[in-house]
């Protein structure tokens, strides 16, 4: 294995996620993984997972999979922020109403983890960190010291996560790489309305890429009105800025968004 | 024999500072420390002293440094350690936003941009009125911590703003709405905002209660109870007099586990009286509750 692509956060994505895989496949990669968080904000759930059986993508579970597919009575969002709160639940509530069983079953199955080998780089791919699925590693909340324990725990080259919805990489010497690789789901906050996914590969040493995906973002947006999803998911789809779930963010990268 | 309930320090993610000891230039009525202008029962920290343990800390993998006192900015080296601080990891620093100087959070403003790390300042409020936070935190001070948190917008920073609930939990829709509208009209366009529960210790045992002998965490309590809730399950306090478990027990002797962090990592029996609300809320000092997922 020489060169791979990694995505995570579909959030129902189906379109984007359809054009991740053909921008991957243009690429010539050895294989394709996900690291989870299938449902959630977008519409028909069950969209998602023919395109990832299709192409033979490698998936791990992230808190969403877990919550769907073990059928919690939500997404254990705990948000404190009354708004964050009430748009978690319509979320939750329509992605699991939504979701068949046989899917359900299927995302309850996915394991915590993957590992691969490229070269000599031991990869190890997650949801949020190696130690629990949930947690957020933002760039400016993450010291190195930190990531410097987690690649020594968790016998580690290259660490892959996703979860926060905001894609950064921080190489450590001699030759660690942490790759946050971005979601497909939805835009990251930058007022573009392109989503992201990683390439990584093999040239010498390691390579990160992180590739920009156009998708038709307005048919989305179309068939979330369809869906009577909020009009604030919508309006992140068409405009490029998160408008609900804000709380989370820590303040450097809040201060990049606009609300 | 009764079993102790025991909690394991993980991993040392947060590493706290008693940066200005117990010297605060407030004297609220709900402290859990009991913090004033009079109380130099723990003093302050200078930067070589926090630079030690900066130092030490790396080795530990720790995630993020946090700042509280009494109130930091007393201390005349605090934007020196903040500065410091951001080239080891993110920090956090807890003020009552009264005595903030222009010239410090120029200097902070340039010190965040050039790291790749944040700077959160959490300044604590009382209620949305003068009415309802002057008789908690003292006369005028409604006004002065709205002041802190303007000169802090103008500065780039986007306080969050912790309100202690010292009322019923049912009212927290309507606490928030409250403090949205405020800040709205003080110029904050996107407050953030996070309710706490109040410490039944220190001053707060006499305004409203203290604990009640049936409140204390047994071991059966912690079977199955997510110990990632527990702030000594992940976190440590370093103070002029040593390192101590948490920032809640500074004044409990039995809290103190050494004078390194390397010998603060031991585990602890969280018997004491304020370790129940702990156990009943967890997670009451991070920024960020650690179950709160995207
Ligand atoms: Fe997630």
């Amino acid at each position: 294995m020489k060169r791979i692509a990694v995505f995570g956060g579909i959030y129902n994505n189906y379109l984007a996620l359809e054009a991740a895989l053909h921008d991957a496949h243009r690429r010539d990669v050895d294989a394709i993984f996900c690291l989870g968080d299938l449902g959630a904000f977008g519409p028909h759930p069950d969209r998602v997972f023919p395109l990832l059986g299709g192409h033979q993508v490698r998936c791990v579970q992230g808190n969403y999979d877990n919550s769907v597919g073990n059928g919690l009575a939500d997404c254990q969002c705990g948000y404190t922020d009354p708004r964050d709160n009430h748009f978690a639940r319509l979320s939750y509530a329509y992605t699991f109403a939504n979701t068949s069983q046989a899917n359900r079953a299927w995302l309850r199955g996915l394991p915590p983890q993957l590992r691969v080998q490229l070269g000599q780089y031991r990869v190890l791919m997650c949801h949020g960190s190696p130690r629990r699925t949930n947690e957020f590693l933002w760039e400016s909340t993450t010291s190195s010291a930190f990531l410097e324990h987690l690649f020594d725990s968790h016998q580690a080259d290259v660490i892959l996560a996703t979860h926060t919805g905001i894609k950064w990489h921080r190489a450590l010497a001699p030759d660690r790489h942490f790759v946050n690789v971005g979601v497909l789901g939805r835009p990251e906050n930058d007022g573009r309305t392109n989503v992201w996914y990683a390439i990584i590969s093999l040239s010498g040493g390691i390579s990160v890429e992180f590739v920009p995906v156009d998708y038709d973002h307005e048919r989305l947006a179309a068939e979330m009105r369809a869906e009577n999803l909020p009009a604030e998911f919508v309006e992140t789809v068409l405009t490029g800025w998160w408008t609900t779930c804000l709380e989370v963010l820590p303040a450097k990268e809040r201060k990049r968004g606009r609300h | 024999m009764m079993v102790l309930p025991m909690v394991t320090l993980n991993h040392l993610d947060d590493l706290w500072f008693q940066v200005a000891g117990t010297w605060c230039n407030l004297t609220c009525q709900h402290c859990f420390i009991s913090c004033s202008p009079h109380n130099r029962n723990f003093g302050f920290l200078d930067l070589a002293t926090v630079e030690r343990y900066l130092h030490e800390s790396v080795a530990l993998g720790v995630k993020e440094y946090y700042f509280t006192g009494g109130e930091p900015f007393l201390n005349r080296d605090m934007t020196a350690i903040l500065e410091r601080t951001l080239d080891f990891g993110p920090a956090t620093v807890l003020t009552n936003g009264t005595v903030l100087q222009s010239a410090w959070l120029e200097r902070l403003r340039t010190a965040e941009s050039k790291s790749p790390y944040c700077l959160e300042f959490r300044v604590s409020m009382d209620g949305f009125t003068a009415k309802e936070n002057d008789p908690v935190r003292g006369d005028g001070t409604f006004e002065r911590i709205l002041a802190g948190v303007r000169l802090l917008l103008e500065y780039g920073f986007l306080p969050i703003l912790t309100v202690t609930r010292t009322r019923d939990e049912q009212e927290d829709a309507e606490l928030f709405a409250g403090f949205v509208r405020l800040l709205k009209a003080n110029g904050y366009a996107n407050p953030r905002i996070k309710i706490l529960p109040t410490l039944r210790i220190g001053a707060e045992a006499e305004r409203c209660r203290g604990y009640a002998d049936t409140e204390r965490v047994t071991s059966e309590m912690l079977d199955g109870h997510d110990q990632n809730q527990l702030l000594c399950s992940h976190a440590r306090m370093v103070t002029d007099r040593g390192v101590y478990v948490c920032p809640i027990l500074i004044e409990t002797p039995a809290a103190r586990l050494g004078t390194t962090l390397g010998e603060s990592l031991r585990p602890f029996a969280i018997n004491q009286s304020a370790c129940y609300t702990c156990w009943q809320y967890g997670a009451l000092c991070a920024n960020v509750d650690p179950e709160a997922q995207g």
